[in-house]
């Protein structure tokens, strides 16, 4: 299968071959994409007549759809809270799990067991399970904020990641550490300076994993702010343009559907190594 | 060293602990007592014992046909995304051109939320059905279809790049042995390469199985259950009960406990039975 000569010699004809399907493949993958880019530029009246056609003079609707979409979701805002909301989630997620994982991975007793395991055993939950109480408890402590939010993700997110953060320094010797305690670092900084930064590898993968997550979830964040018109996310706003059943505006969803697309598609474009690395460690780790 | 660290208990684990007993413990226990109660809040609930339970599997809620949908919905899915998967991670491996391009485009749709795709695959799904006089919404063969090709157009390229990784740990020279003692490619495949992967197919198997018994966003947004809740997979239908029907929430909550033992219960048999066939090398 693998060799150590170069990748790159001449290939034979049934490799070709292959080349050849495994490109077509992959047009066929990018075609709903494209489907929804064109018809975005179609006035809404064509769009349902001839939906597999380039837009062309009469049927080009220029910005339009864009502009309605715009003006009728609060798009632009759903961004801001969107973006708000998964940075925050991860940036804490990753911080605070990391440290959870290492205490309990450190120091053994059966209490310390019995938090992995609860962790473990949330990651298996249907989230509907816990939907109508976490939503309630998370009214009455007044976290129906895009700031609630994070401290929700933490805790429902949060086994996923102590997970894969325990199964890593499992395999971090602690000679390292004692050698920190010898020259007289507290269990803190010898937790910073020391421990934190053998993590970045996992770090990564549970930051990757978490992102993709928090940032698509719909109903978590639907339950708990989305009746509140300021804190709409870009899932629940475009569940509600679309979703909806009475003036279907074709061209401004479509419009819409485009730029929720377009930050995941640069987001991919600029960390794709880690991602896709950061997906297939979580899954061999996990 | 454990010593010093013990003090630091509340320093390291309390922030995700709280988190933790607010968003998932607390609930989870509450839920576990709603289950057995008939309540709109959470402050008003009567106990009525099982009677949420029998309703659940006997009564009108749809949530038994809802349960039979998801797991043929799920069985197709997972043997289909998997050999698709399986497929692709093993041509990508060979000395192609342009393997990393074509692993990036297979691997996309999962960066892109269910709600999204949901709508992208409803739209176009639509425009194609038009040619017949359809929407996606006549038939529920139609949505099942659209269901299952969604759910493959997302799913393969991430049990893709677990594939690639479990592929690319075949120590080669297992394969060039097989292949000096006469094996064939296909001999290769099923008595080395497989094998060898197992643990990928583990992995693969629960996380397809737990993707698509979950699944809710993508089957809100494809076809909201429509027609007559005929395309309605079981997390959809817990939520409508729990939301869109006033008074049925013990009810709804009994089911998402039964959904949770089902799934459970799946998840854990066919962890056991797959990790029995992963080899050493």
């Amino acid at each position: 299968m693998r060799s150590s000569k170069p990748a790159r010699r001449k290939q034979t004809v049934g490799q070709n071959l292959l080349t050849a399907f495994l490109a077509v493949l992959t047009l066929i993958w990018i075609v709903p994409l494209l489907f929804i880019l064109i018809n975005s530029f179609k006035g809404k009246f064509f769009i349902s007549d001839s939906p597999f056609s380039l837009p062309t003079g009469e049927t080009f609707a220029g910005l339009t759809n864009y502009i309605t979409g715009l003006q009728l979701s609060g798009f632009a805002r759903a961004l801001g809270w969107s973006l708000f909301i998964t940075v925050g989630s991860v940036a804490v997620i990753v911080l605070l799990t990391a440290m959870t994982a290492y205490y309990i991975t450190r120091v053994k007793t059966w209490w310390t067991s019995l938090i992995y395991y609860l962790f473990a055993f949330s990651m298996i939950a249907p989230f509907q399970l816990v939907m109508f109480p976490t939503v309630k408890i998370a009214d009455m402590l007044g976290l129906a904020t895009p700031w609630g939010m994070i401290i929700l993700y933490l805790g429902f997110g949060g086994g996923l990641s102590v997970f894969l953060f325990a199964g890593f320094i499992k395999s971090v010797p602690l000679e390292i550490e004692e050698a920190a305690y010898m020259d007289g670092c507290s269990p803190l900084q010898s937790y910073f300076r020391v421990v934190m930064p053998l993590l970045k590898p996992t770090a990564v993968t549970v930051a990757v994993l978490n992102a993709m997550w928090v940032w698509n979830d719909f109903l978590l964040p639907n339950l708990v702010i989305g009746q509140d018109e300021r804190y709409k996310t870009i899932p629940i706003v475009i569940q509600m343009l679309v979703g909806s059943n009475g003036n279907r505006d074709m061209g401004a969803q479509m419009a819409m559907l485009v730029l929720a697309i377009i930050p995941i598609v640069v987001f991919y474009a600029f960390g794709q190594k880690y991602i896709v690395e950061g997906v297939a460690a979580g899954a061999v780790k996990g | 060293m454990t010593k010093s660290l013990k003090k630091y208990f509340l320093v390291f684990t309390g922030p995700t602990l709280i988190a933790f007993l607010i968003a998932f413990i607390v609930p989870f226990f509450m839920g576990l007592y709603l289950s057995l109660t008939k309540f709109t809040t959470l402050t008003n609930a009567k106990w009525v014992g099982f009677d949420n339970y029998q309703t659940a599997l006997t009564g009108n809620t749809g949530f038994v046909k809802a349960l039979g949908f998801t797991a043929v919905v799920s069985a197709i899915s997972i043997l289909t995304v998997n050999l698709g998967a399986f497929a692709l991670a093993y041509l990508l491996t060979r000395k192609l051109r342009g393997t990393n391009l074509f692993r990036s485009v297979f691997f996309m749709p999962n960066l892109i939320g269910g709600i999204v795709l949901g709508y992208t695959w409803q739209v176009m799904l639509n425009a194609i059905l038009r040619h017949w006089g359809q929407t996606i919404v006549n038939d529920w063969r139609l949505g099942m279809a659209g269901l299952i090709l969604l759910i493959n157009w997302q799913l393969m390229g991430y049990m893709m790049i677990i594939y690639i990784a479990g592929l690319q740990n075949v120590p080669p020279e297992l394969i060039e042995a097989a292949q000096i003692d006469g094996a064939g490619k296909w001999e290769t495949l099923r008595n080395v390469t497989i094998p060898m992967v197992m643990p990928s197919i583990t992995i693969c198997l629960f996380l397809t199985l737990a993707n698509t018994f979950k699944m809710y966003d993508q089957n809100l947004a494809l076809t909201n259950g429509a027609p007559l809740k005929q395309t309605q997979m079981a997390a959809l239908n817990i939520v409508d009960l729990m939301y869109k029907q006033v008074g049925k929430q013990g009810i709804a909550q009994a089911q998402a406990v039964i959904f949770f033992i089902i799934v459970s219960v799946i998840a854990v048999l066919q962890l056991r039975a797959t990790r029995a066939k992963e080899v050493d090398a």
